[in-house]
């Protein structure tokens, strides 16, 4: 498979990055890890005229925690790099948990986290972490930067709302009010494959009490699906038997799964129920222990 | 100075533009211009005439066409040629020496670690970039390192033997 053909540039700096981008008006897309975009236009589903290869530009292939506690993710780190990583497991569980499951061990040392929030497919593991932990992207533009939060970011599948000229150039989940816990889980035929379901929480706690929530599926609809409005009823509880089942029931409900070849959308839900339950009854049992 | 496009396809039109790059390739400067969508792995083969890089799906899925670039796998049909610019890589060409086989090769020999050998390539690299940050890894620990290398003749089983087999032979060296 052949993309048609395109122009190539490999600038040294954001500035030139973004001036090729204003210059294409629209015409130009960032290649970052490539895990996506190459594919795509392998198969002639996007054409560009000019690709504008960021991996060059020094200094974007961070991962870090700030002294007020938030996390900034550069849009060179590989998902790789937030694999076994031990700030993570400390401070953003539901990434750590999510590193090892996004597609396979090769394409993880190459496709970058920020890249795949960009691309925004609704089977996308990161743009749902993103939005379970209440993350935003730094877009930079010829006019500088500026903040998106994750529900203006990614508006549907395939599309999130950079301008032909922004480059997004780290992704931010802010401090958390409490202690933050959570995780992630995906069903997969086998590694590689796209996912049946899966579900990111994160949860803020405060001892045993919930003081913040945030849920979000993936695979289970047309795009990324914010399920954070399901999830109130754990904010100033306990998490107990009966919450959980209240919350995964209504986190079930806000599914769109279609029936295909990986399950009925009767069985997607019922994945996304137990996930749920998992994933809540075990960040009990540690928040118990903790306390 | 190679001409990329004898086998690939007919030589770029009167003014398509191509770039020339310099990669290190099994340790050797390679300069060569490429389109930009001339895809990695079709350098390596058709340009380089390094066949041992194999293409099987063409879809990022099978791993056949994994190759180390600077030091980490990678599948070589999602990476554009002009990217390795500056950049080192390992095709499965660069683990024999002229006299002997690498420990990675003799296990999937002693193990009966292929069948077929389609997959081997992109699991011997796979195997070698998982042993230089691992140098004992458990058998699942291999089985999780491999899953992005698909092989479909030999069940996986002897070819986890076979890296706990160079494994172990590549420890007993370094000591």
């Amino acid at each position: 498979m052949y993309p048609s053909r395109f122009g190539y540039e490999a600038p040294k700096t954001i500035d030139e990055a973004i001036a090729i981008l204003d210059k294409y008006a629209g015409e130009a897309k960032v290649l970052s890890g490539g895990q996506s975009l190459i594919p795509v236009i392998k198969l002639r589903f996007a054409a560009p005229e000019m690709l504008v290869d960021i991996n060059g530009i020094p200094g974007l292939d961070y991962n870090r925690v700030d002294p007020d506690g938030s996390i900034h993710i550069g849009a060179l780190c590989r998902h790789e790099d937030l694999e076994n990583n031990e700030l993570m497991e400390k401070h953003a569980p539901t990434i750590a948990a999510a590193a090892p499951l996004v597609s396979d061990p090769i394409v993880r040392t190459r496709g970058t986290f920020v890249g795949s929030v960009c691309h925004a497919d609704p089977q996308g593991d990161w743009a749902a972490t993103m939005t379970a932990m209440g993350g935003h992207i730094v877009a930079q533009g010829p006019n500088g930067t500026r903040e998106i939060a994750m529900n203006d970011f990614v508006i549907g599948p395939f599309q999130n709302t950079l301008a032909y000229n922004e480059i997004a150039i780290e992704a931010v989940i802010p401090a958390p009010k409490g202690v933050r816990v959570g995780s992630y889980l995906k069903l997969e035929r086998r590694v590689g494959d796209f996912a049946t379901a899966s579900v990111a929480v994160s949860l803020e706690m405060n001892g045993e009490t919930v003081i913040g929530a945030g849920i979000a599926l993936a695979s289970v609809g047309g795009r990324t699906i914010d399920a954070t409005a399901a999830a109130q009823s754990l904010v100033g509880n306990k998490i107990t038997p009966e919450l959980i089942a209240e919350v995964a029931a209504a986190v079930a409900a806000t599914a769109e799964p279609r029936t295909d070849h990986r399950g009925s959308s009767d069985y997607k839900r019922q994945i996304v129920k137990t996930f749920v339950t998992r994933i809540l009854t075990g960040l009990a049992t540690t928040s118990q222990k903790a306390a | 100075m190679t001409s990329l496009y004898d086998e690939v396809q007919a030589p770029p039109a009167e003014g398509v533009p191509t770039r020339r790059v310099t990669i290190k390739v099994n340790g050797a400067d390679r300069t060569v211009d490429v389109e930009p969508r001339l895809l990695l792995a079709h350098l390596l083969r058709q340009g380089l005439k390094l066949t041992g890089t194999h293409s099987g799906c063409d879809s990022s899925n099978c791993g056949a066409c994994v190759i180390l670039f600077d030091g980490r796998p990678i599948k070589s049909c999602t990476m554009l040629a002009v990217q390795a610019d500056g950049h080192s890589l390992e095709t499965v060409e660069g683990l024999a020496s002229a006299s002997e086989l690498h420990p990675i090769q003799e296990g999937f020999k002693e193990e009966h670690g292929l069948q077929c050998g389609f997959c081997t390539p992109g699991m011997m690299l796979a195997a070698k970039a998982l042993l230089e940050v691992n140098d004992d890894p458990t058998e699942d620990e291999i089985r999780w390192a491999l899953s992005g290398n698909l092989c479909r003749c030999t069940g996986y089983q002897n070819i986890v033997k076979s890296v706990l087999w160079a494994a172990k032979k590549m420890r007993a060296e370094a000591n």
